[in-house]
């Protein structure tokens, strides 16, 4: 499994504005480049990213070959209920991860 | 009598201009010739420069934040790989060398090092495969393999912020001064030597890059065009093959006795491991 890490308070006071950051390890791979025996190296990309706060999904992307090799993603929600916000990256050749990271709200 | 006379002031002259030459700060390293900890004296301002400071702002903000630093997602793999057991003995670096923070902070800074048992100067990365071999019984990492640059990086990350400190190890010299003439030395069919990219042109631009001054004060590096980690030495061949030289071999002699020589050239300078570069 790939190594991610997520940033974010672990505590905000109800209605505030939180700041997110999360980071990937993934070679994002774009299926246009060749490798040094002269072979395209195949397509692996992740294809989408979303985060679900409180069963609802408050942020999502779609990924293109365009995006640098780790990608960072930073957005921000509002801190409403105590509870867990998860992660999920999915991509080519199978690709998914999840991670969970929590938020008390008081 | 005259002759003799003559030839007496000739040796003169000639032990003169070698006091002189002796006591002249190289051009590029400043006040670092001889003491490698003290680098910097406090009547003439340190004219050196990490590449961090001709990075944009945008760049330095990203090297700043943890949360954005992609080097971060190699030195958490490396703190895990130093708890994790491994070998037939199970012996884990943690192990032996208990918390990293305690341990292993300053180390990185007075990297390469003599090694004994080998009689040649190592730099991190092999005394890491050294140990890995010697200790844990177990064969060494590919060099410039994630697993190898995730370790590096994590006992690196121990000394950000400490001044590198090159060991005062005698038998380190005749090394440091290979790599100074290897720094000096016209190579490749473009013909260039290193001083004259990174000591007369440093801060001037060289295609659309800035010319850093050469200081290794982030390894590894995360490099955007690398777009992963990389090493102080495939930085190095990076230039060599830039000036169509052929690159010295992997954790060759010349290798390690150029890196000791940057190192010496950059000693006092603050480790900023895990750096973000262009």
């Amino acid at each position: 499994m790939a190594r991610a890490l997520i940033t974010m308070p672990a505590t905000a006071k109800r209605g505030d504005v939180i700041e997110i950051r999360t980071l990937i390890a993934h070679p994002m791979e774009t299926g246009y480049r060749r490798g040094d025996d002269g072979h395209v190296l195949p397509r692996n990309l992740i294809r989408r990213f979303a985060c679900r706060y409180d069963n609802e999904i408050v942020f999502s992307a779609d990924l293109y070959p365009a995006v640098a090799a780790n990608p960072l993603i930073v957005f921000s929600t509002r801190a409403t209920v105590t509870g867990a916000l998860t992660f999920t990256w999915e991509g080519d050749n199978g690709f998914a991860q999840t991670e969970t990271a929590l938020l008390t709200v008081t | 009598m005259r002759v003799a006379t003559v030839a007496a002031l000739v040796g003169a002259c000639i032990v003169l201009a070698g006091c002189a030459n002796r006591d002249a700060p190289s051009p590029a390293a400043g006040p670092t010739s001889t003491a490698p900890s003290t680098s910097t004296s406090a009547s003439t301002p340190d004219a050196r420069r990490s590449g961090y400071d001709f990075m944009t702002p945008e760049l330095r903000a990203m090297q700043d934040d943890d949360g954005a630093n992609p080097a971060l997602l190699w030195v958490r793999d490396g703190e895990a790989a130093w708890n994790r057991p491994a070998g037939a003995s199970g012996a884990s670096c943690s192990r032996c060398h208990g918390e990293a923070s305690t341990s292993m902070r300053g180390v990185a800074a007075q990297y390469p090092a003599f090694d004994a048992v080998t009689g040649r100067p190592l730099d991190l990365g092999a005394r890491i495969n050294a140990c890995r071999e010697r200790h844990q019984g177990e064969p060494a990492f590919a060099r410039e393999s994630d697993a190898l640059l995730a370790l590096e990086a994590w006992v690196a990350f121990q000394s950000r912020g400490l001044p590198i400190a090159p060991p005062a190890d005698p038998r380190l010299e005749a090394w440091r001064a290979r790599g100074e003439r290897l720094y000096r030395t016209r190579m490749g069919q473009l013909d260039f030597a290193c001083a004259q990219c990174h000591d007369a042109h440093a801060g001037q631009r060289l295609g659309g890059s800035t010319i850093p001054q050469a200081h290794p004060t982030g390894y590894p590096i995360y490099r955007l065009e690398w777009q992963g980690v990389g090493s102080l030495e495939r930085r190095l061949r990076g230039c060599l093959s830039g000036v169509r030289a052929e690159p010295f071999a992997p954790g060759s002699e010349d290798m390690v006795a150029l890196e000791l020589y940057l190192a010496q050239r950059a000693a006092g300078m603050r480790v900023e491991t895990p750096a973000v570069r262009p």
